[in-house]
């Protein structure tokens, strides 16, 4: 293992939510650049864990560190201005509203002034290109149709390039695959790669384990808000516990 | 066989909403109409009003002015039950000014509006967080503690209130100003919730969580339209303490807190010109049915049951669809 400078710091952290575990004393490092899965059972925290890290849940105790820096129990807002950007596993968007009007609001963010070097520009610009990079056809311009008449598919491409309008560095995708055919996540796994290319840390949460193996540098498997396993995706799917948790006990 | 109504967008909206709208003169007319009417109805009518009607328009004005005012809180999700608080505290700003210093209205009425403004956002700050009734219950209370507080401490006059202030030099003056004024927030909160900034206020109030995660501090957006709708709040508080020569306690009243919202129902929400509409009809027809003496808010009350069943989505969404689109009935299989 390489001793690289870890991006993302957790340390013992912890949540509960009246009693009921959710996050128990979990630790782990993000390395910049990788592509690091979570997966999990139902109820195991996966969720809990990504509200945590952008700031939407307290922990009860442990720490967030980023790039050094502790975050534990900042707002979401200070974290996204850090450049950690994250998606729903539930996707709302503003429906009656066209496609590309639904990131006018992550592009009016701080953030992206800052990254735009003190200006907004055309936003409406920056959206449409934005929404053709996650395979929005320009051509048939879907980007103008309004969001309540969009597949599901769409609607979570529009989700995942909420996060990336946010120029983020570190981009945590929440169940992205869930509810999409095998074709559609076919169609976004290059998007991913894409922007892993490009230099971006991505976390992504699934329930799809083939899709995410096939793209995950490291898996950390979570039950019950404990890491029962973590390593590369071979590793992981050796593991006599990771067995238990999905299979049950004999 | 089962009969549905179908709604087709007219052409004239299709081609208008684009660039070709410069193209003709009926495409103009079509998107300039509608927005001439109210400056041309508003401005063209106060010459012809009489002294009682002048007045009665004032009071259209101000209740027009708070209802929109309660547009612009709900858009981004802060359903305010005291508008009054608004109007109380720009009143006796602008009382006490002109009271204790002798400020003319040409100075007491806007440092009340941007004051006033900063004074109720800043005594709403703590129960921002707040959401829907909690939100409500929070405005509906504080202008009653106020005007309470005001009873029992005897500042600011007391019960007998601040009296004998300056007055506008004559009522047609004040009745253009208030005009200008409710053309100038109509619009510009129109433009305003119509913008990018719009959009993101919008927003808070469909998903704040998903704004939350966009790197927007969603506190720091309601604080900026609380300010905004509270200022014009106290402008009109600041301008009926001038035309009634007094501040007093009744600026807290209950009526500046539920007539907007009656205004709103009746003309539809999120509109700006919806409840401007409304406060239009509500405030005329109580005038009218004075009349009837004891029986008065029987029909007004009547008036408000019919129009909320039988008109859910206000006056305003429908004529804006009735302009819009054209209906008709097609047969399913």
């Amino acid at each position: 293992m390489n001793h690289t400078f870890p991006l993302l710091k957790v340390s013992r952290l912890v949540k509960s939510f009246g009693g009921v575990m959710a996050v128990s004393s979990l630790s782990f490092n993000i390395r910049k650049g990788e592509l690091f899965g979570i997966i999990g059972p139902n109820g195991s925290g996966k969720t809990t864990l990504v509200n945590l890290i952008t700031g939407f849940v307290k922990p009860d105790s442990g720490e967030i560190e980023y790039r050094g820096n502790k975050i534990t129990g900042w707002p979401p807002y200070k974290i996204v201005s850090l450049g950690i950007a994250r998606t729903f596993q539930m996707v709302r968007p503003f429906y009656q509203l066209p496609a590309f009007k639904n990131l006018i609001i992550p592009l009016c963010s701080p953030r992206v002034k800052k990254m735009e070097g003190g200006k907004y520009g055309d936003q409406d610009a920056v959206a449409l290109d934005l929404l053709e990079e996650v395979g929005f056809e320009r051509d048939a311009f879907v980007s103008y149709k309004v969001a309540s008449s969009l597949p599901q598919g769409y609607l979570k491409r529009l989700e995942l390039a909420k996060g990336i309008a946010l120029r983020p560095d570190l981009l945590i995708l929440d169940e992205l695959f869930s509810g999409l055919s095998l074709a559609e996540v076919a169609s976004i796994v290059p998007i991913i790669e894409k922007l892993k290319f490009q230099g971006k840390t991505i976390i992504m949460i699934e329930h799809r384990l083939k899709e995410l193996f096939r793209i995950a540098d490291r898996v950390m498997v979570l039950n019950f808000g404990e890491k029962i396993a973590q390593g590369s995706a071979e590793e992981v799917m050796e593991s006599e516990q990771v067995k238990k948790a999905y299979l049950g006990t004999e | 066989m089962e009969k549905r109504k179908e709604r087709i967008d007219r052409g004239i909206k299709a081609r208008s909403e684009d660039i070709f709208a410069l193209s003709s003169f009926r495409e103009m007319l079509y998107l300039l109409a509608p927005r001439a009417i109210p400056v041309i109805g508003l401005l063209g009518a106060t010459p012809f009003l009489s002294a009682y009607w002048q007045e009665v328009f004032i009071s259209m004005a101000v209740y027009a002015l708070l209802a929109i005012s309660w547009d612009l809180l709900i858009s981004a999700g802060l359903v305010s039950l005291g508008q009054s608080l608004f109007y109380g505290v720009g009143s006796y700003l602008a009382g006490a000014l002109n009271y204790y210093w002798d400020w003319s209205p040409l100075f007491t009425i806007p440092v009340a509006t941007v004051f006033g403004g900063a004074l109720c956002t800043v005594l709403l700050l703590p129960v921002l967080r707040l959401r829907g009734i909690y939100f409500a219950m929070v405005t509906l209370v504080l202008p009653l503690m106020i005007s309470r507080l005001v009873e029992a401490t005897r500042i600011l006059g007391g019960t007998e209130g601040l009296t004998g202030l300056d007055p506008f030099p004559d009522q047609l003056i004040a009745l253009w100003l208030i005009q200008l004024a409710l053309l100038a927030t109509l619009f510009g909160f129109r433009r305003i919730i119509n913008s990018n900034y719009g959009l993101v206020v919008r927003g808070i109030n469909d998903n704040d969580l998903s704004v939350m995660s966009a790197g927007l501090n969603i506190y720091w957006y309601k604080a900026q339209v609380l300010f905004l709708a509270a200022s014009v709040g106290s402008f009109t508080g600041a301008y009926g303490t001038h035309l009634d020569m007094f501040a007093g306690m009744p600026g807290f009243a209950l009526d500046y807190s539920i007539m907007p919202v009656a205004s709103a129902v009746v003309g539809g929400m999120g509109t700006f010109a919806g409840p401007m509409l409304g406060a239009f009809i509500l405030v005329p027809l109580s005038e009218i049915l004075r009349a009837l003496g004891a029986l008065r808010i029987v029909f007004y009350g009547l008036f408000l049951v019919i129009f909320v069943v039988g008109l859910p989505e206000g006056l305003f969404p429908y004529m804006q669809r009735k302009y819009h689109q054209f209906e008709r009935w097609v047969t399913i299989e």
